[in-house]
């Protein structure tokens, strides 16, 4: 009975999927794809091309700019009085990992289990969320996705993820581990940041133990190179480290000490949220500390007070565009100008939508690096010009968590995700007209598209709204 | 004065009292008014400089657009629209070649103050949610004008007059204040003059869940409406009662505040402010207002509205709604961007709305959004007609049309220089007047005001 049951929702889901796209079931485009005629913008930071072309072949970019020849056998894409760019990348978000925020049963962010670092959001990640398929059809074509914290200030590990229409959201598993370090941070640890501090280092220690290897049971021998003696795994949740000593005063579970030891070594970026500028100075501080950890800091409200420190750590931000208010008292210099400021400065920065509907709402980043190149025009702000705009939303985000080389610009080699817009997409009355994730063109149908053709004459007819379809 | 004639009613209650068992018949004693204004505004409009903008483009607010247009201010009011407009001597004249002037941005849903920055419990004052109808609560007691956030709608967005609503955790949330958006030590100092106040209601989601989880009642949406009429059943009463003894004396009945502003509805004196987001549920409270006999001057959040505009149209209430934001909660489920554009197209009163510290200092942006979106599905939207759902609209739903929400002469001067193109990502206010008073220049970093919570702060005084 529900062996049938299921088959027939799946059966359900087959048509739904047929009628939103054939794109289902397969990934990487084999075709040869030239888009023509539309002003490009590379996404590396440079000014829009006027009547550039975009070459794509193996869901691959071939080339891009100016005076690049069309291939034969390309399928051709005229976007004459269009705009071509890279898929928009969420610099932080909680893409996937919710349908509705406020319905508990449909949200995926954080939970109050036992584990914490161990945390992999890879497998929650659902592809069929309708917030995957808004931001989609607005041009989001990446997305970095963090977890948020459930009973300790590690949230766990993060991806990077696509919003294709194929099922198969997640690019790169267990990109990074996220943790709190401001006020979020010092409320989990109990109560303060001294708290915290503490938290973090004792985690630490307990991964470095682990790390140095894992001695032989007595009466055993074995080899160094054996996977039983390897501590480190690509995927906690296939932990072998069931034999590790370890100090009696542990504070961590198992999974989640072993989820760290890649951190400890450099081996998983370690993505550290605060606001105010002390703690991003106790950022920087834990990066001279443990310098093989990679950081990258997110948030940084405040970040323009500290920004020559910032520049000098070499640690990248993922920053909030407009945050302007005095929301906490973490954020208390919080200015439109802060990402400008510690661009200016040589900080490496990206614009995220952090704690601003992180989970649906990415698809306003690009309007947000819109607002910034608005202050360049506003006495005493510092603004952006349009092209590193555009960077900080397609390939800034990318090299922060050390991707730029396979996503987020038209420069050759990178992934096949291209845009074609109706006008300007940093400005607000752009749509996105074509999308395209790894070579492959997307459906741009979602329910708020099927919703409007329902409801967009009142006119009663034969039969209730509910007919048309 | 008062109290003297509060003394009198207290004596002749107590000489009833005492002839109570005598045969002669007490004389009826005449009615008691007593104040329906004891928090009066103390705005007034600063001074300004006779001014004349010149050569904009001018979208007048209520639908008008002159390219190449002039505005005059002076005396606080606006004085002349047109082309080739004189200035007057000693009038500043500014060029607007290439840039627009608007009416102000009037936001109809703003809880500024009430939930001010930093957003910490001790600021926590927006939602009395002790019980589900809490009706004599007066968002203005709440409002801190310290809140950095004012500053911001205004050199951000334009801001000049802002609705501020108590929260949506009640069915009755309590009364509105409608401000005009200028740095003030008092509340009273904000306040609109003449500016009628508002009833916070609320229907789905949150009185249900706010209340349901504390095993009181209503835990469900029939629940919701059912306290809700009660309530109204209650306030009939008290109207009678009151109107009865307004207009023939005798003895006065208790005063009960929650009842006053709902009889103030009942009344028309008092303008219905509806948080509702489905369909479904705005009919129910249409109908539920005609049962009580009261006018729902506009729906807030009402992402489905697009569903209902032409029963919206019919009963003439404005729909204030949001561009984008959609699927945060279950009544957000079937949002759409065409919302505002349709509902404008059905023939309803269309109105973008932030509820939102940082969307106020964008509403411009917004507006723009939901131009786009309409015009993508084939509903030709001009720029001059789209200003109508910053201005003229909530200045109707608010009942201030009479005096702001356009550009006509004898309005008050409340007028914002864009830099470009007004429903821009890349425009910004260059100067804001309220009552024909600069408050805000761009140019000017004297002409930016710090509250007293920035004062001594990390980015004092800076462009935020």
């Amino acid at each position: 009975m529900t062996a049938r049951r299921r088959i027939s929702w799946l059966g359900v889901t087959g048509v739904v999927c047929g009628l939103a796209g054939a794109v289902v079931g397969y990934k990487a485009s084999a075709e040869t794809i030239a888009i023509v005629r539309g002003t490009v913008a590379i996404g590396d930071g440079s000014a829009p091309i006027p009547n550039g072309t975009v070459v794509l072949r193996d869901g691959r970019v071939i080339a891009a700019g100016a005076g690049v020849a069309v291939p034969a056998g390309a399928r051709v894409i005229d976007a004459t009085g269009k705009w071509v760019t890279p898929g928009i990348v969420a610099g932080f978000s909680r893409l996937g990992l919710t349908d509705v925020d406020g319905v508990d049963q449909a949200t995926d962010i954080s939970g109050d289990g036992p584990f914490s670092a161990a945390l992999d959001i890879a497998p929650a990640i659902n592809p069929n969320a309708q917030p995957m398929a808004v931001n989609r059809a607005d041009g989001v074509t990446r997305a970095i996705v963090a977890p948020g914290v459930g009973k300790s200030i590690f949230a766990g590990q993060g991806a990077l993820i696509d919003t294709a229409a194929d099922g198969n959201p997640v690019t790169r598993a267990r990109l990074f581990q996220y943790v709190e370090l401001g006020e979020t941070g010092a409320e989990q640890a109990g109560g303060s940041r001294a708290a915290a501090h503490v938290l973090l280092r004792n985690a630490l220690r307990e991964a470095a133990e682990l790390g140095r290897g894992v001695p032989a049971a007595a009466g055993q021998e074995r080899s160094p190179t054996a996977p039983e003696s390897q501590p480190i795994v690509r995927n906690p949740n296939e932990s072998r480290l069931y034999e590790a000593r370890r100090s009696q005063d542990v504070l961590l579970t198992r999974f989640d000490a072993a989820a760290l030891v890649s951190v400890i070594q450099g081996r998983q970026i370690l993505m550290v949220h605060a606001e105010r500028a002390a703690d991003i100075r106790q950022v920087i501080a834990l990066g001279r500390e443990f310098p093989r950890l990679k950081l990258v800091l997110v948030g940084a409200d405040e970040g323009w007070t500290v920004a020559p420190e910032l520049a000098r750590s070499g640690i990248p931000v993922i920053a909030s565009a407009l945050s302007d208010l005095p929301a906490a008292f973490e954020t208390i210099a919080a200015t439109q100008s802060n990402v400008g400021r510690m661009r200016a400065a040589g900080v490496k920065v990206a614009i995220g939508t952090i704690n601003d509907d992180d989970t649906r709402m990415a698809f306003r980043a690009r309007n947000y690096a819109g607002n910034l190149v608005a202050l360049a025009r506003l006495p005493g702000a510092t603004g952006l010009s349009w092209g590193e705009a555009l960077a900080m939303v397609t390939s800034s985000p990318a090299e922060v968590v050390g991707l730029g080389n396979e996503i987020g610009s038209l420069q050759p080699g990178r992934r096949g995700d291209v845009v074609i817009w109706s006008a300007d997409p940093l400005d607000n009355m752009a749509a996105a007209e074509t999308v395209l994730i790894d070579g492959v063109e997307q459906p741009l149908v979602t329910r708020q598209t099927r919703l409007r053709e329902r409801y967009q004459d009142l006119t009663p007819g034969v039969l209730p709204p509910a007919y048309r379809r | 004065m008062a109290k003297a004639r509060g003394l009198g009613v207290a004596l002749a209650a107590v000489s009833g009292l005492l002839l109570g068992g005598c045969a002669t018949t007490p004389a009826k004693e005449p009615p008691t008014r007593f104040s329906h204004d004891p928090y009066p505004s103390t705005y007034h409009a600063y001074p300004g400089v006779p001014t004349l903008l010149k050569g904009a483009t001018v979208l007048d607010g209520a639908g008008g657009r002159i390219d190449g247009g002039d505005v005059l201010i002076a005396d606080g009011k606006v004085q002349a629209i047109g082309r080739g407009l004189s200035a007057p001597a000693g009038a500043v004249i500014v060029d607007g070649t290439g840039k627009y002037v608007t009416p102000g941005v009037i936001d109809i849903h703003s809880h500024l103050g009430d939930y001010p920055s930093p957003a910490v419990a001790a600021h926590d004052d927006g939602n009395e949610a002790t019980a589900p109808a809490r009706p004599e609560v007066w968002a203005e007691h709440s409002v801190w004008p310290q809140d950095p956030g004012f500053s911001r709608a205004l050199a951000n967005g334009g801001v000049t007059s802002l609705q501020i609503l108590p929260g949506s955790a009640n069915l009755f949330g309590g009364r509105s204040v409608v401000l005009k958006n200028v740095p003030a030590r008092t509340v009273q100092g904000m306040k609109f003059p003449g500016a009628p106040y508002g009833l916070k209601m609320a229907c789905g989601e949150n009185p249900k869940r706010v209340y349901g989880s504390k095993g009181q009642m209503p835990s469900t949406r029939m629940g919701n409406i059912a306290v809700t009429r009660q309530t109204w059943l209650n306030a009939q009463a008290y109207k009678r009662k009151w109107d009865n003894y307004e207009a023939k004396g005798g003895d006065m009945p208790d005063r009960d505040l929650a009842m006053d502003t709902l009889r103030g509805v009942l009344a028309g004196e008092i303008l219905v402010q509806n948080h509702c987001y489905r369909a479904d549920e705005m009919a129910i409270m249409i109908d539920l207002s005609h049962e009580m006999g009261y006018k729902i001057a506009a729906f807030h959040h009402a992402v489905e509205a697009y569903k209902v505009a032409d029963l919206l149209r019919e009963n003439g209430t404005c729909a204030a709604m949001w561009a984008d934001w959609y699927g945060f909660k279950m009544e957000a489920y079937d949002a759409i961007r065409e919302n505002i554009a349709l509902v404008d197209k059905a023939g309803a009163c269309a109105i973008v709305h932030s509820d939102d510290p940082n969307g106020i200092q964008r509403l411009y942006q917004e507006a723009g959004k939901a131009i786009a979106a309409g015009r993508r599905v084939g509903i030709p939207i001009t720029e001059e007609h789209a200003w109508t759902w910053l201005s003229a609209n909530p200045a109707k739903a608010l009942g201030i049309f009479d005096k702001t929400g356009s550009l006509a002469p004898g309005k008050m001067a409340d007028v914002v220089l864009w830099n470009g193109n007004p429903f821009s990502t890349y425009t910004r206010p260059e100067r804001v007047w309220i009552d024909g008073a600069l408050m805000y220049d761009a140019n000017n970093p004297r002409m930016r005001p710090v509250s007293d919570f920035e004062l001594g702060q990390p980015g004092e005084g800076d462009v935020k």
